[in-house]
């Protein structure tokens, strides 16, 4: 198996890195493509940009700063946020992007996973999975989908998804750890690799994500601080992760 | 799939000698009726090097035209099988399906572009489903024809999780490059394994990897200047 892998997540609205609840209160933290880059130096084996409010006005600029991005970058990155058809993947991964995550819009039309898979390679196409006591919330964590986290996952690898970013809403922002009970349900029903995300304060649950999950996802645990992400790889090293020798 | 210091890798790996330095390498093998390309000339400086990168539909084509940009390279994308041919070097990148990608090769004529420039003895470069199309057939939707500049096939992996993402070390040289890829190439021409993965393949003027260089951070961007040096 690859290394485990550290993802830190960037939130992106009108251009800017933002932070705050989801949603609420957005607060301008940075720009996106100095931000990554930050990362990129500091040892981030991928990065996640996601366009939280993803409206079609603001699509455009979107793909323009995915295409900033790549030009700066070389390490491989995911966008997700609004992806809502073929069209949509094809662009963000022209632009330079390697892969889209996609989230709501595979719940109401699963058959897209499938469609972007044979364009672009299950590689490419990442499933977003926000669960709640096992069940999956859609509409950014907001409405029940009426299903088992672990059902939808098998089905959306079956759709050609090739991998999982699994956010547990209950531990999201608790700063007490990832949701390691739900993280094991789906890597144990999947066959492709699965992210971890939500939970993470203190490098002790990054270490226990990475038992379960090839990947965590950084939000919060970073505050938008790239010298946090190369302490944080330090103190993994530490607890006996091996990560990847960035030089 | 075998594990790195298993009897199957140590027998591909001896079956190529002159593969020692691996991926720490990107010097096609000489030969003796090569010019450009061929070695014993001096390494060229990055900006004197016209890079043609395949462009055919088949994916992320620009993060490869970047990494070589920004090496200082004279990068042009093309279609066109005239470009592939005058280049110093060609570039043969890709993701998605073989079958959609060698159709989109045929379709531009740049299946024999390639053929041509590797006959000829000239640096070609194919980079993740680059070095799956290189090879004479693909499992992949069905069994899939593909060019022939390499022995062997690309096979389903089945090991492990797949897709298998992420960064891997690479044997013999042991920096760690991006992978992230379903098949890989069963081949006696592999030159470097990760994992018991065939990391790198080589015959003549062609070198295929399986990692993404593109995407592999400084030790990418180092394995894609001995690209150009060598040119």
């Amino acid at each position: 198996m690859p290394l485990p892998r550290l993802i830190p997540c960037l939130d992106v609205a009108a251009g800017r890195v933002v932070k705050g609840v989801r949603f609420e209160g957005l607060r301008d933290v940075g720009d996106p493509v100095e931000l990554g880059a930050a990362y990129s130096d500091a040892g981030a084996d991928e990065l996640v940009y996601l366009d939280v409010k993803a409206t079609l006005e603001n699509r455009a600029s979107f793909v323009e700063l995915v295409g900033r991005v790549a030009e700066r970058l070389a390490i491989p990155f995911t966008v997700g946020g609004g992806v809502r058809s073929v069209e949509d993947a094809e662009a963000l991964l022209r632009a330079g992007a390697d892969k889209v995550s996609v989230n709501t819009a595979a719940l109401a039309r699963p058959a897209l996973l499938t469609e972007i898979a044979e364009l672009l390679g299950s590689q490419a196409v990442v499933v977003a999975i926000d669960a709640s006591g096992g069940e999956v919330y859609s509409h950014a964590g907001t409405r029940p989908a009426g299903r088992r986290a672990t059902d939808w996952a098998r089905e959306a690898q079956e759709r050609g998804a090739g991998e999982v970013l699994l956010t547990s809403i209950d531990a999201d922002g608790t700063r007490e750890g990832y949701d390691l009970e739900l993280t094991s349900a789906v890597a144990e029903a999947v066959s492709v690799p699965v992210i971890a995300s939500g939970g993470a304060g203190e490098a002790r649950h990054v270490a226990q994500a990475l038992e379960v999950a090839q990947a965590a996802l950084l939000a919060s645990i970073l505050h938008e601080n790239p010298a946090r992400l190369a302490s944080l790889r330090d103190e993994l090293r530490g607890l006996g992760v091996h990560l990847r020798d960035a030089a | 799939m075998a594990k790195e210091g298993t009897p199957d890798a140590r027998r591909t790996v001896q079956r190529v000698p002159t593969s020692a330095a691996g991926a720490a390498s990107c010097r096609p093998r000489g030969h003796p009726s090569a010019e450009p390309g061929s070695a014993g000339r001096e390494p060229k400086a990055a900006r004197d090097v016209r890079v043609a990168v395949c462009e055919y539909g088949a994916g992320n084509v620009r993060s490869v035209t970047i990494a070589f940009t920004r090496l200082g390279a004279d990068v042009a994308t093309t279609s066109a099988p005239d470009d592939v041919l005058a280049a110093d070097l060609a570039v043969l990148p890709g993701v998605g399906s073989a079958a959609a990608a060698m159709a989109g090769l045929r379709e531009r004529g740049l299946d024999e572009a390639l053929r041509t420039r590797v006959e000829e003895g000239r640096a070609t470069l194919g980079i993740c489903l680059g070095l799956q199309l290189a090879l004479e057939e693909s499992e992949e939707d069905g069994g899939v024809q593909c060019l022939g500049l390499l022995p062997g096939r690309a096979v389903r992996l089945r090991e492990g999780r797949v897709p298998r993402i992420g960064w891997a070390p690479v044997e013999p040289s042991g920096d760690a490059f991006y992978f992230a890829h379903s098949y890989a190439a069963d081949t006696p021409a592999a030159s470097a394994h990760s994992e018991g993965v065939v990391a790198e393949a080589r015959s003549g003027a062609f070198i295929g990897v399986q990692f993404h260089p593109e995407k592999s951070g400084a030790a990418g961007a180092r394995f894609l200047e001995r690209c150009l040096s060598h040119a």
